[in-house]
């Protein structure tokens, strides 16, 4: 037995309006609200007005079918996550099976059963209702765009050689700060903290992808690659200290002692992936690039500066991005000298 | 075989409403005119691809109502649509005749 559904949004876009006027009227039975179109075109306007739940899409048409607007949707960020349902005769199976391949939820062949139409909008509402609240978790670790490609491939991107931009930030002597405090204070102080650093990370494209104690890994320029990375990673971390000292402000009006933070940056090639089992899995990125950026952070302890980066990503800073050349450092596990970079 | 298949026609009326389905009725009985209209408008200007969305269009609907004879005649012609083959004799006289037995029909079942 189906349980009755939540009244949804739903688009019907058929150019034969027999077939409109037969699946607004039992979708109107079962509860929802629907709108209607013509063809293609005129459905694809509809549906960017952003307030559909769901669509039933014919596939031949005139004025775009079903085909271009079903690949309209998937090119389309705001529309990518739309269900969609085939409406087709019998005897248009293989374009049927072409459309459901290139991404359509599901398929009805008309004319349409009552029943078979209720549990397969049901069943679509509710698998949508269920990648909605996925979408919502990641969109607090990355950007629409990255959250929409991470949920379109399916966590099915094997490891792949990619150019983009790690960041590590850590807190100065958080353990000597978690120790002087209660604890409770400290996983605010800690939530708190996060919240502003993920606003700095993911306004600027990036991704963050590792949360350790009071660290945390960021990627810039996968899984979606962009050009600027490099100096999108240092806007961010700018961004970052920028927001730390209005943070900190705050602190120091409440009589509470300061928190600094060390940030590193390196660009390059690096392997990016999911790790982890089926059922806990994350993105991460591995190689020298990485191990680089990690080292650079813990260099700032030294180094006297909040941000440090490689000379590969000074490369990609416009002029209004000041650096200082801090000379070649050496680190662990790099068989020679590292040049490096202050961010000033 | 009868000319509207009343299962089907029963189930739709249950379905949808006794209103609604005369409303839908009209709608049937003015557009397949135009149908057919456009289907032999098609055949003069030798345009296959008009020709078999109009007779997609009838098979389609036809059987909606489960007026299986027009849906069947209706398949057939814009099989010939698909293949480019609009040497389709006196076909469209079946058509009609079929369209006009379902119109009767249903007139009398609404």
């Amino acid at each position: 037995m189906v349980s009755p559904s939540e009244p949804a949004h739903l688009l019907v876009v058929d150019d034969n309006k027999i077939n409109r006027m037969l699946l607004s009227r039992s979708l109107e039975l079962q509860g929802h609200l629907v709108e209607t179109a013509e063809n293609g075109k005129e459905g694809l306007e509809k549906l960017r007005s952003g307030i559909f739940d769901l669509v039933l899409l014919d596939i031949e048409m005139p004025e775009m079918d079903g085909f271009e607007v079903l690949e309209a949707c998937l090119n389309d960020v705001e529309l990518r996550q739309l269900p969609i349902i085939m409406t087709s005769a019998m005897d248009e199976l293989d374009a049927v099976v072409k459309c459901v391949e290139l991404g359509a939820e599901d398929y009805l062949t008309k004319p349409i059963n009552p029943v078979l139409l209720r549990a397969r909008i049901n069943a679509s509402l509710e698998k949508k209702r269920l990648r909605d609240e996925q979408r919502k978790l990641f969109r607090t670790f990355a950007t629409k765009e990255v959250a929409e490609e991470l949920l379109r491939t399916g966590f099915s991107l094997g490891g792949k050689q990619v150019n983009a931009s790690v960041l590590f930030a850590d807190i100065r002597s958080f353990t000597t700060i978690a120790e002087s405090q209660e604890p409770a204070e400290s996983i605010e102080l800690l939530n708190e903290y996060f919240s502003l650093m993920f606003d700095a990370i993911t306004n600027n494209g990036g991704t963050v992808n590792q949360l350790v104690g009071d660290g945390l890994m960021a990627v810039f320029g996968a899984p979606i690659f962009f050009d600027s990375h490099r100096e999108k990673a240092v806007r961010a971390a700018l961004e970052m200290l920028e927001q730390l000292k209005v943070f900190n402000q705050g602190r120091s009006h409440q009589g509470k002692s300061q928190i600094r933070i060390g940030i590193g940056i390196a660009s390059g090639t690096m392997v990016a992936g999911y790790t982890g089992t089926q059922s806990r899995a994350i993105y991460t990125c591995i190689g020298d690039t990485v191990n680089l950026a990690f080292r650079i952070e813990e260099y700032t302890k030294e180094a006297l500066h909040p941000l440090l980066i490689d000379n590969y990503t000074r490369q990609g800073l416009p002029e209004n991005i000041a650096v200082e050349e801090l000379g070649k450092v050496f680190f662990k596990g790099k068989n020679h000298a590292i040049k490096i970079f202050a961010v000033v | 075989m009868s000319i509207i298949d009343l299962n089907t026609y029963n189930s739709l009326k249950e379905n949808t409403g006794a209103e609604f389905i005369s409303e839908l009725i009209d709608t049937f009985l003015e557009d397949t005119p135009n149908l057919i209209a456009q289907m032999k408008n098609a055949l003069a200007a030798k345009n296959a691809e008009s020709f078999r969305r109009a007779a997609h269009s009838i098979k389609s609907n036809a059987a909606t109502f489960g007026a299986s004879q027009l849906a069947d005649l209706a398949r057939e012609l814009e099989g010939m649509g698909r293949e480019n083959n609009l040497e389709i004799g006196n076909r469209l006289e079946p058509l009609e005749e079929a369209f006009q037995k379902a119109k009767s029909q249903l007139i009398e079942l609404r």
